[in-house]
This record gives structure tokens, C-alpha cells and sequence, in this order.
């Protein structure tokens, strides 16, 4: 049992992660009709915004500590973060700990600002284009922001704590009555999946209860007669288009304590979230969050080495857990076209 | 001549004029000069085009009349390598083994791939393609590591069994003896040319393979891969059944992958993951479409585009450019440099991604659709001078299909 909840656990933040970047793909594709296959790079984008907020909290001045000497004698230059100069060291020291979660501040506006901007000035021009010159294009920025960011920051990851306060791990299964030390979980991963919770919930309720979120959802189910009702639909589009952005930089965001981020780790999430769209279905928003879900838990089932042997001996199938995503799409493929949650008749082609 | 017209016997003839002399024609500048860095005629790059554009022409089969988005092409190369060094590891370094068996396991492969990834159409074809192929190149990094040697690569050691290997037969890859390295070297006043075994081997099968994508093309199986990219719902409602033909073109496409892959292996006996990893199966869609999807000869263009500008711009580095500038007042040289550094050495990859973009925005047939435009343009000022087409040509059909 404690194992079974502890590899729930360990499938929830990846889960996260999948289900945050599947429901952007989603809210694009059902409102646009385009594939984005750029949006691992935004996600990348976003767990960059992290990396630069926290390097310019500590850009830093030398100043020379008068107090203290090096081991030649001279006085020493300590370098001090121009924030601790301003705000006093202990709140400077503290908003430089916070960076990460700070960073969704940061990241929110200029997420929005990269979605508006390539949408007007990219992704219009191709609504009448095949799908395949919309995956084209995409996949072209794609490599172009991917390459900017390499540019700029290396080709290394660069490792970006999370708080001290959410350091370390908790013996979560003391919570829920089983024995100390058997369910070990990272705070911060718990905060990863209460925040994808968050930000999913506040999506949908900004499509379900807004006027602006109903014009939204009209649209997606004809637009023209919106537009014909004389409502500017594609300015709505744009505006769900940067917001889509904004999901899927506020994953990279919070994703980089877990994992250093690099420059092409966008593209390995894009590839399995786009595994979880088509388990999920097109175009369904639900189905994109619990196909998300889902299969990151499956795959935490996968590595968990009972079940692992069993298909390694029975099965002759090693390290299925590596795998064991792209199997479910196939199967689901094979007997249900259209996907978990999918409408009938969308994209069942 | 073969069963072509004479339009496509003119065109063969000229593709097989340029292998033949491309040594001569890729190295124009004296050795030693200021512009030798420009030339290509050395037997690596040389192979490399030539695979490439088998790659190219395979694809094409499958994008260029079927309109069938494929991401996942590179897994079959990758195949195909990983067969041909197993061959070479078991049999010896003859190449033929190598080749024969790595276009089979790539045709079984993608048969397998195909028979799946085909029941759907349009992004979800090219999200499964997609899929498939980082799956593939997953696996062979790791699960596989017993076939596919993992992260270092595979590559024939000496206490491989290599069952056919005779006394005295060359320790490198080798078509009956004469080995793929040899290169003959001309020295023509100034100017060095090389003509090596392995290019030449590789551009026959390259004149193979493009002369049976001609008649692929040709053929009505060709018309029929037409139809589907045309209008695939219109082609079932008379009631043909389409999979079948989609289907052969996938395993065409994934055998001429495979071939590719084998005499890649065959020209240096390496094999790695990253030959199966996304990017290169971006790179054979970007070769394909900045040629020309759906022409015949646009592919093998588009292939010797990239790979000659990749050579020459990952050798850039900021001193050419500083020799290049140098006319230039000191501040505005330095400027220029600073500006082109992101694009040339390491960030030729961001100078792909830009004109991947381009063409895919502004041309979208490619090289041959900007030649015909340009060409249409000095003939139309000539023949009707307000621009109108008197002889009611038809409108090109769109490029590729929903």
C-alpha cells in the first residue's frame, strides 16, 4: 500500500509538468487550430526567466570589508548583491533564496509579452496554411529559440535552487498513519504539484466563469458565428494564446529546482506532451490534464522494480518504463482513435 | 533511354554528369589560396552529400507525393547504421553484406512504424513519427545498450568474430577488395583534386536510387501517392482503399533511409545514438523542402545546400570574419563581426533554424519554386509586359496536403 502512494507520489510532478504543457498545446490547438510545436521551447523560456531573475538578484558589487583580512593581511573584498545593499542583507539575503518563486511574477508578463508577439507577428500568417507548414514553422522557431538560448546562457544546465525553507525532503506518510521514513517526499515537489494544481484550476475557472472565458469557449465551437455576432474573436485568440504561453513558462518556472534546466530540455517534455494530447484527445481540455496525470504516474509505476521485473521476465520487455508512454498511445491509437476525453468526430482521421 | 522521358533522361544524364565530375566542380579555387576554404571537393563532404541525398530523395517519396509529415525519418538511418556495423562486426568489412542488410531491417522497421503511425493523418502522423523516433533513440541509448553499445557507439573491435574476413583482405570497409578510403589524388597545376572509392560507390547507388525515384514518380503507383496528397478523403469515397499505397511509400521512404544509414556506416564504421535523435530528422524535412517537395531533383539540391553551407559555416570563426571585414573602418568592423558571431561556427544551427523558417514563410516549394519564379519573371517582361497570362497556365498545386 505505502508503496503504491509513494509511486503515485513520485508520477505527480512530472505528471505536472505534462499536464501543464499538454493543456497549453490544447487551449492553442482548440482555439487556433495550429500545432505548436514551439511550445516546449516556451516552456524552456520559462525555466529560463527563473535563471535570469535569480542572476540579476545577485549581480553584486566588491566592496572591501575592512573587518576581515585574507591570509595575506590585506583587507578582504567581499562581494555583496546589490538587493542586500538595498533592502538590508537579511530581507536581500531572503529575496534572493525566493528567487525561483519570484520569478513567476517575472515570468508571467513576459510569457504573455513571447506568446502575444509571436502569435501577431508568426502564427497568423498560417491559419490558412496546411498543418503541415504550421508544424513547420513551429518546429523552425523552435530550433531558433532553443539556439538563442544556448547562445546566451551555454550549453550546460544551470542549477537553480528552490528556497531553503522547501530544501529537503518530509516523511509524508506520518501525515496518513503509516510507519516513519517509509513515504520520503521532496517539499518542493509537493509544492510543484499544489501550484500545477493551481494554475490548472485557475485556468478553468477563467474559461468557465468569465464573460471573456465564455466568449473563449463559444469560440472554440464556431468561431465564425462569434465573429459574426460582432465579436473581435481573434483578439480573444491572441490573448489565449499568450496565456497558453504563460502556462507552459510558469512550468518551466518552477520546474528548475527539480531539474537544472537546459537548452534543450523543451523539446524532450514537448515530444511526451504531445504523446499526452493525443492519449487525452484533441481539443479536450480535461483530457489533456488527466491523460497529463496520468501517464506521469503510469511511468512512475513502470520504474518501480517489481513491476519492472515482472515485464522483464514475463514479458521480455526491459526498462519499461522508458517506453511505457509510447506503448499506451499506440494501444490507445489502435482502439480509441479519438483519445481518452476526446470529442467524436474531432481529428479522428 | 530506361523507360524515361527525354525530359527525365536529360535530367539523369545531368545528375549523373555532376557525380561524375563533382570532384572537378566542388573544388573551382587553387589549393593554398585565399579561397580554398570554400571548397568541397574532398572525399568526406562529398560522401556526405551524396547520403544525404538518398536520405532526401526517400523522404521526398514518402512528403513529396504523398504529403505524409514524417518527424521520425532519422530512426531508420539510425537502423540502417547500427545493421551495417553489426555486419561488419559479424561477416567483415565487405560493405555489400552491411547495405543489403540495413535497407531489410529498415524496410521491416518501418513497415512495423508505418502500420501503425498510418492509421492516422495529418499532425497526429507526424506526432507519432515523432514519438516513435525518440522512443527509438531512447531505447538504443539505453535498453538496447547490448546492441547498440549505448553512449559510446557502435564500432567493430578486434576480437570481433567477423566470420568472413580472409587473410589478407583490408582492415576498413571494402567493396571486394578496393577499400572506401582509397582516394586518387590529380594534382592539376595549383589545384588538388581527389577522387575516392567510397564517393564513387555511393554516388552510383545515389544514380540508382534517383533514377527509381524517377519511375516511382512516373508510374501509377506515383499518380496514385499523387491522389492521396491531393484529396484523401475523395480517393476513399471512390472507394479505393489508400493505406496500402501510403503504406508502401512509408517503406520505400524507410528503406531509402535505411540505405543511407548503411553506406554512411559503410564510409566511416561508426554507428551512434544521435543519428536517430530529432534534429537529424529535422534536418532531412528542412533538405527536402528547402529543394522542393514533390520535384525530383529539388531533395538532392536541398541536401547538398545544407550540408556544403554547414561545412563552410561551422569553419567560420571571428578571425575570418575579421579578414573578411578588414576594409571596414576598426568600430564598424568590430560591429559587423559582433553581429555575425551568433550565426556562424558553433551557432550554425541557429542560421538553420532562421532559414528553416524562411523558406517554410516566403518559399514554400523551395529552391526549384524560387528558379521558376525568377525564371517566370524575366519571361513574362518579355512576352507580355502587363504581367497577364494570355496562355491561362494552371495554378500551381499546393505543396503539401492537410
Amino acid at each position: 500500500m505505502d508503496a503504491i502512494l509513494l509511486q503515485i507520489l513520485n508520477g505527480l510532478d512530472k505528471g505536472s509538468a505534462y499536464a501543464l504543457i499538454a493543456l497549453g498545446l490544447t487551449l492553442i490547438f482548440g482555439t487556433l487550430g495550429v500545432v505548436n510545436f514551439a511550445h516546449g521551447a516556451l516552456f524552456m523560456i520559462g525555466a529560463f526567466c527563473a535563471v535570469t531573475l535569480n542572476k540579476i538578484l545577485t549581480l553584486s558589487r566588491e566592496i572591501v570589508d575592512e573587518t576581515r583580512t585574507d591570509f595575506l593581511g590585506n583587507p578582504l573584498k567581499v562581494k555583496v548583491p546589490y538587493v542586500e545593499g538595498w533592502f538590508g542583507p537579511e530581507l536581500g539575503a531572503a529575496i534572493i533564496d525566493w528567487s525561483v518563486p519570484l520569478a513567476i511574477l517575472f515570468a508571467i508578463p513576459v510569457m504573455i509579452a513571447i506568446g502575444y508577439v509571436m502569435e501577431r507577428g508568426l502564427i497568423k500568417h498560417f491559419y490558412k496554411r496546411p498543418h503541415a507548414d504550421q508544424i513547420l514553422v513551429t518546429f523552425g522557431l523552435a530550433i531558433v529559440l532553443q539556439e538563442v538560448i544556448k547562445y546566451f546562457y551555454g550549453a550546460n544546465p544551470i542549477p537553480t535552487g528552490a528556497p531553503d525553507a522547501f530544501r529537503g525532503s518530509f516523511d509524508f506518510g506520518v501525515l496518513l498513519g503509516f510507519d516513519p521514513n517509509v513515504i520520503i517526499y521532496p517539499y518542493w515537489r509537493l509544492v510543484y504539484f499544489v501550484f500545477a494544481a493551481i494554475v490548472i484550476g485557475a485556468v478553468f475557472a477563467f474559461l468557465q466563469f468569465t464573460t471573456f472565458g465564455m466568449v473563449v469557449r463559444a469560440g472554440m465551437a464556431d468561431r465564425e458565428t462569434v465573429g459574426l455576432l460582432g465579436i473581435n474573436i481573434d483578439r480573444r485568440f491572441t490573448i489565449m494564446f499568450g496565456i497558453a504561453a504563460a502556462v507552459a513558462g510558469l512550468a518551466g518556472v518552477m520546474y528548475t529546482p527539480i531539474n537544472s534546466p537546459n537548452y534543450h530540455m523543451g523539446m524532450d517534455f514537448l515530444v511526451l506532451s504531445f504523446v499526452v494530447v493525443v492519449v487525452g484527445g484533441m481539443g479536450s481540455l480535461p483530457g489533456a490534464v488527466a491523460a497529463g496525470f496520468l501517464l506521469g504516474v503510469l511511468e512512475s509505476f513502470a520504474s518501480y522494480s517489481p513491476i519492472k521485473n515482472f515485464f522483464e521476465t514475463y514479458l521480455f520487455l526491459p526498462s519499461i518504463d522508458q517506453i511505457i508512454i509510447y506503448l499506451v498511445a499506440i494501444i490507445i491509437l489502435l482502439t480509441r482513435p479519438r483519445g481518452l476525453m476526446g470529442r467524436k468526430g474531432v481529428m479522428e482521421d | 533511354m530506361f523507360g524515361l522521358n527525354s525530359k527525365d533522361t536529360r535530367l539523369l544524364l545531368i545528375v549523373a554528369a555532376l557525380c561524375l565530375f563533382a570532384p572537378f566542380l566542388l573544388n573551382p579555387f587553387p589549393e593554398g589560396s585565399e579561397l580554398a576554404q570554400f571548397n568541397a571537393g574532398y572525399p568526406d563532404l562529398m560522401q556526405r552529400f551524396v547520403i544525404f541525398g538518398i536520405f532526401a530523395i526517400g523522404f521526398n517519396i514518402l512528403f513529396g507525393l504523398t504529403g505524409y509529415l514524417s518527424f521520425g525519418h532519422a530512426a531508420f538511418l539510425g537502423v540502417g547504421s547500427y545493421s551495417a556495423v553489426w555486419m561488419f562486426k559479424l561477416l567483415g568489412y565487405n560493405v555489400l553484406p552491411g547495405i543489403v542488410l540495413s535497407v531489410i531491417v529498415a524496410g521491416l522497421f518501418s513497415l512495423l512504424i508505418g502500420f501503425i503511425s498510418l492509421r492516422r493523418s495529418g499532425i497526429y502522423f507526424s506526432i507519432l513519427t515523432l514519438a516513435f523516433a525518440q522512443m527509438s533513440f531512447a531505447m538504443a541509448y539505453s535498453v538496447l545498450t547490448p546492441i547498440t553499445n549505448g553512449e559510446t557507439g557502435l564500432q567493430v573491435y578486434t576480437d570481433d568474430p567477423q566470420f568472413l574476413m580472409g587473410a589478407n583482405s583490408p582492415n576498413v570497409p571494402h567493396l571486394f577488395g578496393l577499400q572506401m578510403n582509397a582516394t586518387y589524388k590529380m594534382e592539376l597545376g595549383a589545384w588538388l583534386f581527389q577522387f575516392n572509392a567510397g564517393y564513387y560507390l555511393c554516388a552510383i547507388i545515389m544514380l540508382v536510387m534517383f533514377y527509381l525515384a524517377v519511375r516511382i514518380f512516373r508510374s501509377p503507383f506515383g499518380i496514385m501517392l499523387r491522389a492521396v496528397k491531393t484529396n484523401q478523403n475523395r480517393m476513399n469515397f471512390t472507394g479505393l482503399n489508400s493505406r496500402p499505397y501510403t503504406l508502401a511509400a512509408f517503406v520505400i521512404s524507410g528503406m531509402y533511409a535505411g540505405l543511407a544509414g548503411g553506406l554512411m556506416a559503410s564510409m566511416d564504421p561508426l554507428a551512434g545514438a544521435e543519428r536517430m535523435q530529432w534534429t537529424a530528422s529535422g534536418e532531412v524535412v528542412l533538405m527536402t523542402i528547402l529543394g522542393g517537395a514533390g520535384t525530383l531533383i529539388g531533395p538532392v539540391l536541398g541536401a547538398g545546400f545544407i550540408k556544403y553551407f554547414e561545412n563552410i559555416f561551422s569553419k567560420i570563426n571571428d578571425s575570418v570574419l575579421h579578414g573578411w571585414f578588414a576594409f571596414l573602418p576598426d568600430g564598424l568592423e568590430d560591429f559587423v563581426v559582433a553581429i555575425l558571431h551568433p550565426f556562424v561556427g558553433k551557432g550554425w544551427h541557429l542560421t538553420l533554424g532562421i532559414l528553416f523558417m524562411l523558406v517554410v514563410i516566403f518559399l514554400p516549394g523551395g529552391l526549384i519554386e524560387g528558379g521558376q519564379r525568377v525564371a517566370r519573371l524575366f519571361r513574362r517582361k518579355k512576352q507580355t509586359p502587363d504581367g497577364k497570362d494570355p496562355e491561362h497556365h494552371p495554378k500551381p498545386a499546393p505543396h503539401v496536403a492537410e
